[in-house]
C-alpha cells in the first residue's frame, strides 16, 4: 500500500465522518464547523488528485466565504432548537434506508464501470506546466463565454442579496447627514410678526379652567 | 497512485449522506443548505477525479463554475433566510406554509 493510499484513506474517513456529524449534530454551530472540517480534508482529497488550484479555492471560497457567511447567520439567528429536531428520529429510518439503497446501486454502477482504473501521468506536468496554468489555458480560451457569465452570475447575487436584506425602519429618530449639510439659516428659525400682547380678559377666561 | 473507483465511491457516500441528511434534518432550514453544499462537494470531487483520470481540463473548470454557482447560491439563500427569520421569527419549514391554499 503506497503512501498516497494511506493519505486517502485517512482523509477519506475525516470527510466521510465530518459529513455525517454534519447531518446529525443537534447544534447548527457545530453542524458547520464539521462541514468545514469536510470542505478543508475534501481539498487535501483534491491535492491528491493534483488539482492544486481548485484544492486551494475550495479553501478559500467555501472555508474562508461561505461558511463564514454561514456562522455569521447561524449565531445572528436566535434559534430555538427543539421544535427544529422534531421528527428527527422517526424520518430516520427512512432516510437511512433511501440513502444505503442509493449507495448500493451507485457502489454497483461504480464497480461495474471503473474497477481499478489507475492513473494516467498528470497531462499538466507532463506538459510542463503547473496544475494553474493548465487550468487557465482551457478557462481563458475554450470556455471564456462562461467565465463571463460567471462572473455576471456573482454581480447578480450581489446585487440581489442587499436589496433582500435592505430594510427602511419607520418611527426611529435618526440623523440626516445630507440635509444637515444642506440647511439654511431660514429653515433654523422663523420670525412670525404678532402682536406683543393680548387682551387680558380673553387671556384670563382662556386660563381659568 | 490512487484508483479512479475510490474517488467516485467517496463521492457516492457524500452524496448519499447529504440525501440522507435531508431527509432527517426537514425541519431545519440552515442544515438543508449545508446538504445540499455536500452534494455539490460530492459532485466535485466526481468532477475532479475524472478530469485527473481523462487528462481533459474541462472538468475541472467545471468544478470552478459550480463554485461560483454555489457560492452565489449560498448568498442568496441566506439573506432569504434572514428575511424570512426577520418576518416569522422562525426556520422551521413545517411552520412556513403561508402559501398553502
Amino acid at each position: 500500500m503506497s503512501f498516497q493510499l494511506i493519505c486517502f484513506y485517512a482523509f477519506a474517513a475525516v470527510t466521510v465522518g465530518a459529513a455525517l456529524a454534519v447531518v446529525t449534530l443537534k447544534s447548527p454551530v457545530h453542524a458547520a464547523l464539521s462541514l468545514v472540517l469536510t470542505f478543508f480534508s475534501t481539498a487535501c482529497l483534491w491535492l491528491l488528485a493534483d488539482a492544486e488550484f481548485l484544492a486551494i479555492a475550495l479553501v478559500l471560497v467555501y472555508v474562508g466565504a461561505v461558511m463564514v457567511l454561514f456562522l455569521f447567520v447561524v449565531m445572528m439567528l436566535d434559534l430555538d432548537l427543539d421544535p427544529l429536531r422534531e421528527g428527527f428520529v422517526r424520518a430516520l429510518p427512512f432516510g437511512l434506508l433511501v440513502a444505503v439503497v442509493m449507495l448500493a446501486e451507485m457502489l454497483a454502477l461504480i464497480g461495474v464501470r471503473s474497477m481499478d482504473l489507475q492513473a494516467p501521468v498528470d497531462p499538466a506536468a507532463a506538459a510542463g506546466m503547473s496544475n494553474t496554468v493548465w487550468l487557465a489555458s482551457a478557462l481563458f480560451s475554450e470556455f471564456l463565454l462562461p467565465f463571463e457569465v460567471a462572473a455576471l452570475i456573482l454581480t447578480v447575487g450581489i446585487i440581489a442579496a442587499i436589496p433582500l436584506t435592505l430594510r427602511h425602519r419607520t418611527g426611529i429618530k435618526a440623523q440626516n447627514p445630507s440635509r444637515q449639510v444642506r440647511v439654511e439659516a431660514r429653515d433654523r428659525i422663523r420670525v412670525v410678526k404678532m402682536q406683543a400682547e393680548k387682551p387680558a380678559a380673553a387671556n384670563q377666561e382662556t386660563s381659568a379652567p | 497512485m490512487i484508483p479512479l473507483s475510490h474517488y467516485l465511491t467517496l463521492g457516492a457516500i457524500l452524496f448519499c449522506i447529504a440525501v440522507a441528511g435531508i431527509f432527517i434534518n426537514r425541519k431545519n432550514v440552515i442544515v438543508l443548505l449545508m446538504a445540499i453544499e455536500l452534494m455539490l462537494l460530492a459532485v466535485n470531487t466526481n468532477f475532479v477525479a475524472f478530469s485527473r483520470y481523462l487528462g481533459d481540463p474541462s472538468g475541472q473548470v467545471f468544478v470552478f463554475f459550480i463554485l461560483t454557482v454555489a457560492a452565489a447560491e449560498a448568498a442568496i439563500g441566506l439573506a432569504i433566510l434572514v428575511v424570512l427569520f426577520r418576518n416569522r421569527a422562525t426556520i422551521n419549514v413545517t411552520e412556513i406554509d403561508s402559501l398553502k391554499g
